[in-house]
């Protein structure tokens, strides 16, 4: 039973203030993730968010006497929905509940649920089965789960009704074409384009698994981000994406989610996850909780997500909303065993846990090179054919070169994520945006720096190359370009530098490269898939920088270098 | 060489030249002299091109400057500025081998006359493999020079040349500048505010004052029949006797 979360893989959640160690580009990373990011385990930024979010609640539910109980939350909406959920319904039963809204993901969920800073939340069975009960043998009994979680002070409610599973979904125009009704029907047309999350791809109950038991064979396969993939779909650059049975997407773009008619995908019922001493000292929250139970069904629950989500109605609105609507209609169910929990499905996958490790991630690395080198290499040879010229133009014309500097610094400004998405309609998903998207942000420093090194030339310098009777691309080319060379290396420097970090930002949409196991180690919370990327990307980043000294030095000739040096 | 018809210059609200005539015949050495910021920089720039007048005309060699043949006027001029105007990342041969690498000279061609002007300006061959920064206020002035006349341009426009050098370093160029004005024949125009400088290596002294030519004449005129009061003063706080003065 200590074969638990601490053992595990990423056992690196358990200890946030460890994640402090992490490089600045994975920070910058976790402020750019997107609002959602469902079931995935911990972010890096919701861990040091539960740090600082727990450190003013002392110590353990024993010792903390007449506070309020507090209910959890994870960081997307209908995690958050759910505990308003309840803390609203405990009002019935004149108990308040404190919500501690959208901490992180499961796993700081978990922890401050064992740890007593939380009493309950909302969780879904299959993520316990398979991520938080690492150490469990597969396939995961109900007794067996039981057990674990009473070991650990803990208990799962009775079924809320809806389960939030992975599925594969298809535009409902495509669908009605070629007949898919089912994942099977997938594997007569490889020609189809799949957008994965990053997530789903690198999961043990995700692709890997679904690949052998439904023996998919397809042409195009891209890892992205969720959210991306959807509108990636909506725009026609793709035909598969993976999703959650309650998104609310699923209506908003037609989608038609396919039957997992081989029950590859193990159940994510959503459940109460509580401390069995919560429930001793606040005997309202059983009943509270079979109150909820079995009356939120999927069609339910993804209704109150798009209110949401896709409306923007605040949660504590949806989540009352959906009360009253509840209460009018009918008197509470008396359930039985708030105990009772379904049990874990069997997965093949599953015993597979461990699988995507040190080796694979090796066999990857030389593969992310290559795509990083690629992104990096491209967007800054085509920034520099484009940016070059404009600087020098922008150093000749005056009005014009403010023009230029505005367009660039505004560009600059414009979140990745959003150039990103901004790039989709033009360009699809893959590498081709991404470069667009990093081409984009290395024309500032290269513009900048070249405008900079030319206007910058000291006076007596400019007007003895002027008197010369020198044509001025020959003045150009033989005294001003090589004096401003310094400062315009120096800018091309710093693009290729940002270019290095940016460029992880490229799997979002399927560019692969070192991002792709950042991204995804993010989610997961699994600190050394975050460095199989970070590390690379860093040593990347200070290789290049090194390289472009050696150029600069070279470029520099002894007179210019005496002169700075004296 | 030059003549300037009526010409003017202004700077916003600053007038640096206001209505001047002047002319300077071939093979003669000026001095153009006057206080800070009295305009006698922009006259030198206006010959060459590098800025344009307000009003006025202005011709070199008989030609109306206009901004289609300003360089093949530049080339017509040489020119050395008070900094020296070196292109730090290049050579001193380099820096002499610009304009005629353009025109198409030889290797050969212009290591010799770089050779020849080094001779000239009594400076070592080894110079000519250094970069400026190498190289002592002097010698950088004498590499300036040596620029100026590397394709043997009929004038030679200087504007403040020996000003951020030590005196001793600065009476030596000045009795080399001497030599070499008799030798050279060629039309200069020196920009200076050192009166004595001015009489040394100049037949003729044109004192600028707020844009208007104060006084037009040999040194000796200046000193004995000051044109006004101002002229009187300025020679004054010179402290020095022309030669050839009582």
């Amino acid at each position: 039973m200590s074969s638990c979360a601490d053992s595990s893989p990423h056992s690196a959640f358990g200890r946030p203030a460890r994640l402090d160690a992490v490089p600045s580009l994975i920070r910058h990373l976790c402020t750019l993730r997107l609002r959602r990011t469902r079931r995935g385990r911990a972010l890096v930024l919701g861990s040091l968010a539960l740090t600082l979010a727990l450190s003013p609640l002392a110590g353990s539910a024993a010792d903390a006497a007449g506070r309020p109980a507090r209910v959890g939350s994870k960081n997307f909406t209908e995690s958050v929905i759910l505990a308003e959920l309840l803390r609203l319904d405990a009002e019935r039963h004149e108990l308040t509940l404190q919500h501690e809204r959208a901490l992180g993901g499961s796993a700081i969920l978990w922890r401050a649920l064992l740890e007593g800073s939380i009493d309950v939340y909302p969780e879904y069975v299959g993520t316990l089965t398979q991520e938080l009960l690492h150490g469990l043998p597969q396939p995961v009994m109900e007794r067996e789960l039981t057990r674990a979680l009473y070991a650990r002070g803990l208990a799962a409610s009775a079924p809320l009704g809806f389960e939030d599973r992975y599925a594969l979904g298809v535009p409902e125009a495509l669908a009605a074409r070629l007949r898919l009704r089912t994942i099977s029907d997938l594997s007569a047309h490889p020609e189809l384009r799949y957008a994965l999350s990053n997530e789903f791809m690198n999961r043990a109950d995700g692709w890997p698994g679904l690949l052998r038991t439904y023996g998919l064979a397809p042409r195009t396969l891209r890892g992205m981000e969720h959210t991306l993939a959807y509108r990636a779909l909506a725009a026609g650059a793709a035909d598969v994406v993976d999703l959650y049975t309650t998104d609310p997407e699923i209506e908003a773009y037609h989608i038609s989610v396919l039957a997992d008619d081989r029950h590859y995908f193990p159940s994510y019922q959503a459940v109460w996850l509580y401390r069995l001493d919560a429930a001793a000292r606040w005997p309202a929250l059983l009943p509270t909780f079979d109150d909820l139970a079995g009356h939120i069904s999927e069609p339910a629950m993804r209704r109150m997500n798009a209110a949401a989500q896709l409306e923007q109605r605040d949660e504590t609105a949806v989540a009352a909303a959906f009360l009253a609507q509840l209460h009018l209609a009918s008197s509470t169910a008396a359930h039985g065993a708030a105990t009772t929990v379904p049990g874990g499905r069997e997965s093949a996958a599953a015993t597979e846990a461990g699988e995507s490790s040190a080796i694979a991630i090796t066999h990857q690395l030389a593969a992310r090179t290559r795509e990083h080198l690629a992104l990096v290499g491209i967007s800054l040879a085509l920034a520099l054919m484009v940016g070059l010229p404009l600087g020098i133009a922008a150093a000749k014309l005056p009005t014009f070169g403010r023009f230029v500097l505005a367009v660039s610094v505004v560009l600059q400004t414009v979140p990745t994520l959003a150039m990103l998405v901004f790039m989709i309609p033009l360009f699809g998903i893959g590498a081709t945006p991404a470069i667009a998207t990093l081409f984009l942000y290395s024309l500032l420093p290269i513009v900048r720096n070249t405008l900079t090194g030319l206007t910058t030339i000291p006076a007596p310098l400019q007007e003895s190359a002027a008197s010369l009777g020198l044509p001025e691309h020959v003045r150009l080319l033989r005294i001003e370009l090589p004096l401003a060379a310094r400062t315009i290396v120096a800018g091309i420097s710093t693009a290729a530098v940002i270019n290095v970090g940016t460029a992880t930002l490229g799997a979002l949409i399927g560019a692969g490269g070192y991002g792709e196991p950042i991204l995804t180690g993010i989610r997961l919370n699994n600190l050394p898939l975050i460095l199989a990327g970070a590390v690379p990307a860093a040593l990347l980043a200070l290789l290049v920088m090194g390289l472009f000294q050696l150029l600069e030095r070279w470029l520099t000739p002894r007179g210019l270098r005496a002169s700075h040096e004296g | 060489m030059f003549s300037l018809e009526q010409i003017s210059k202004h700077y916003g609200e600053v007038v640096a030249l206001d209505d001047v005539t002047l002319g300077f015949g071939v093979g003669t050495v000026s001095a153009i002299v006057g206080s800070s910021g009295s305009g006698k920089s922009t006259l030198l720039r206006l010959l060459l091109g590098l800025q344009w007048p307000d009003h006025g005309r202005i011709r070199v060699e008989g030609q109306l400057l206009e901004r289609s043949i300003r360089l093949a006027i530049r080339r017509r001029i040489g020119y050395v500025i008070q900094e020296g105007g070196l292109f730090p990342h290049l050579t001193v041969r380099d820096n002499l081998a610009l304009l005629p690498r353009h025109l198409g000279w030889s290797r050969e061609r212009i290591d010799a006359r770089a050779h020849e002007l080094a001779a000239l300006m009594e400076l070592p061959e080894s110079v000519l493999r250094r970069y400026p920064t190498e190289l002592s206020g002097g010698q950088q002035q004498r590499v300036a020079l040596m620029r100026a006349l590397m394709t043997d341009p009929p004038a030679l426009l200087m504007d403040e040349p020996l000003g951020a050098l030590d005196p001793l370093v600065r009476a030596e160029l000045q009795e080399r500048l001497q030599q070499l004005f008799v030798s050279l024949r060629k039309t200069v125009l020196l920009v200076t505010h050192d009166l004595g400088e001015a009489a040394f290596l100049a037949s003729r002294i044109v004192l600028i004052h707020d844009g208007r030519v104060a006084q037009d004449g040999s040194a000796a005129d200046l000193y004995q029949r000051p044109a006004d009061e101002f002229v009187r003063r300025f020679v004054a706080a010179q402290r020095i006797r022309p030669a050839g003065a009582p």
